[in-house]
């Protein structure tokens, strides 16, 4: 087993590197959870307009890195730099500052407020009538965007007002990606976006992920399911007991070569 | 039509103000004493006590969290502030400012054991009601504090007619909390940290700080709602409030706030306060045996619940 996994490791020299624009840079990065080394000096980045597979099998060490990129968990160790400044990305508050975005598998919405309400959680557009940071919300203008936000995934059919959860699963997944693009997100981290969804949502999903590509935004795309990602991805970087274990130019792969790495 | 119809099935305390209406209709029939003017004025003295404190549970169930403690709250308070006037010989501005510290830091300690050591609510705060219960027993030594004689209450409970002036001071909570509720982006995360904490946490709200402003709202107003009660009274009871807090979260229910966190409205704990004061006064003008309320109570937060539940499974089912 273990020859066989050495055998199909990636040499560390041939990892692609970042170049001097890259979005996101980060530099042995270590996490530990209890005794757990749940990161391992790991080098990660993404090119603006590039979208990042990120594969792994369970416990790898995918989640914990996105974790830390979206302000959720702090990094033990290492640098992060984005768009060529180091970062410390202590909140998601932080994080979604610097134009970081992070769409989760449960979609992050909560089900009994509506759709409108949900676009702008923590981030209320407010009126005149405000003080220290709490005030009354500016209600025309949210649902004056989360129209338009509907309009542009194609779910003309539902108001503003209406509940999350009257929502089906592909549609949650819409209404968050169409939030990350109110709010110019640069970078757009999709944690296994397309678990629970149809075949014909999980296609929608990744028609909008390859259409963001289009204006400049990176992402990195978390899947276990490799014919998700191995589609859309420019770059491919699996991971293995919190190390990488391989960063490859899709055009230098196939689906069979990961598919053997990962598994 | 369709869509007017849902809007209306979808709120929360749809089935409580027709349950209202209905029970109102009743005692009147049943009454006919019960709508005159004297008996409106009797409902009317005693709905801002207990309405004041059901905002605050109210809220906190909003926001997912429970408070037992706050009947405990509603003597403890007001004990410090007549032993602070009546034993210490301190201003009644003083003690007052003394009295809402101490309602203040209760729902801090709520708040912080509740949510440092992670337990639920209901174990904090039911430990919380025996706590300040005994608290205030112990400050009272046993004999209620002399209550100062020349004391004006009128900024609290003079009689205006129809209302005591402790009505406009509900009527101002009521439309301030209303406004932050329903309208505030502070109201917009109170309702997110409730409704799903983790994406309330994910999206950048600090849902700590949230829950814990919600705690001592709690206490804060069961602290006030209590030193009314006592300056009405004019005497400071260690005994005070004992069961309000059963009564506060079965009116918060019955308005449709949902245990769960995420659900509820003002309105609703509105209707759900006057629902309690009018069956309460509706059954001893009817010459029922008073001893049917709390029955009367319990059945009533059964039903609120099953139709609440019922009602918004339909409301989601139209489209």
């Amino acid at each position: 087993m273990t020859a066989r996994l050495e055998e199909h490791f990636q040499a560390t020299e041939t990892f692609v590197r970042p170049t001097a624009e890259a979005l996101v840079r980060c530099e042995g990065l270590e996490k530990w959870y209890g005794s757990v080394h749940a990161l391992a000096e790991v080098d990660f980045h993404a090119e603006p307009g590039e979208i990042v597979g990120l594969v792994g099998d369970n416990g790898a060490g995918k989640s914990t890195l996105i974790k830390i990129l979206s302000g959720a968990h702090p990094a033990d160790g290492g640098r992060i730099f984005f768009e060529g400044r180091e970062v410390r990305l202590d909140s998601p508050k932080a994080a979604m500052g610097l134009g970081i975005e992070t769409i989760y598998q449960y979609t992050a919405m909560v089900p009994a407020m509506s759709i409108a309400r949900n676009m702008f959680i923590g981030r209320e557009p407010l009126t005149r009538f405000t003080i220290g940071g709490i005030g009354l919300m500016d209600r025309r203008t949210m649902v004056e965007h989360a129209t338009r936000s509907l309009t542009n995934i194609d779910l003309t059919e539902r108001s503003p007002d209406t509940t999350v959860e009257e929502l089906s699963g592909g549609q949650r997944q819409a209404v968050a990606i169409a939030r990350a693009m109110y709010f110019k997100s640069k970078l757009l981290i999709l944690d296994e976006p397309t678990n629970h969804l149809s075949v014909k949502e999980t296609n929608k999903v990744l028609d909008y992920v390859a259409s963001l590509k289009e204006q400049g935004i990176g992402s990195i795309f978390i899947s276990h399911n490799l014919h998700h990602i191995f589609p859309i991805s420019d770059r491919i970087v699996a991971m293995a007991r919190g190390r990488k274990i391989a960063d490859i130019k899709k055009s230098d792969t196939t689906i069979d070569d990961l598919t053997d790495l990962i598994v | 039509m369709q869509s007017i119809l849902k809007t209306l099935l979808s709120r929360p305390e749809i089935s409580a103000l027709v349950m209202l209406v209905v029970v109102v209709a009743g005692f009147s029939f049943m009454a006919p004493q019960f709508a005159s003017y004297g008996n409106t004025r009797v409902l009317l003295f005693s709905l801002p006590e207990l309405g004041i404190v059901v905002l605050g549970v109210g809220i906190l169930m909003i926001v997912g969290e429970f408070d037992l403690s706050v009947g405990s709250v509603f003597a403890l308070v007001p004990m410090l502030m007549v032993i602070a006037m009546g034993r210490w010989g301190v201003p009644p501005i003083v003690a007052m400012l003394m009295g809402f510290a101490l309602a203040l830091a209760v729902g801090y300690i709520n708040g912080w054991i509740t949510l440092t050591f992670n337990i639920p609510s209901f174990v904090t705060t039911l430990g919380m009601l025996f706590m300040a219960r005994s608290l205030a027993t112990v400050l009272s030594g046993g004999f209620p504090p002399p209550f100062p004689a020349n004391l004006s209450t009128d900024l609290f409970v003079a009689d205006l007619g129809l209302f005591r002036s402790s009505m406009l001071w509900f009527a101002g909570f009521a439309l301030i909390l209303g406004i932050v509720l329903h309208f505030s982006n502070l109201g917009n995360w109170i309702f997110a940290t409730g409704g799903q904490s983790q994406a309330a946490a994910d999206m950048g709200i600090d849902t700590r700080k949230v829950k814990l402003f919600c705690f001592m709202l709690c206490s804060f107003l069961a602290g006030f709602a209590g030193m009314i009660t006592t300056l009405r009274l004019r005497s400071a009871l260690p005994a005070l409030g004992e069961g309000l807090e059963l009564q506060a979260i079965a009116a918060a229910v019955i308005g449709g706030a949902a245990l769960t966190g995420g659900i509820g409205s003002l309105v609703g704990m509105l209707v759900g306060t006057t629902l309690i004061r009018v069956i309460d006064n509706g059954l001893v003008m009817a010459r029922i045996d008073a001893n049917w309320f709390r029955f009367a109570i319990g059945a009533l937060t059964i039903v609120a619940v099953i139709l609440n539940t019922w009602v918004r499974a339909r409301a989601r089912r139209m489209k």
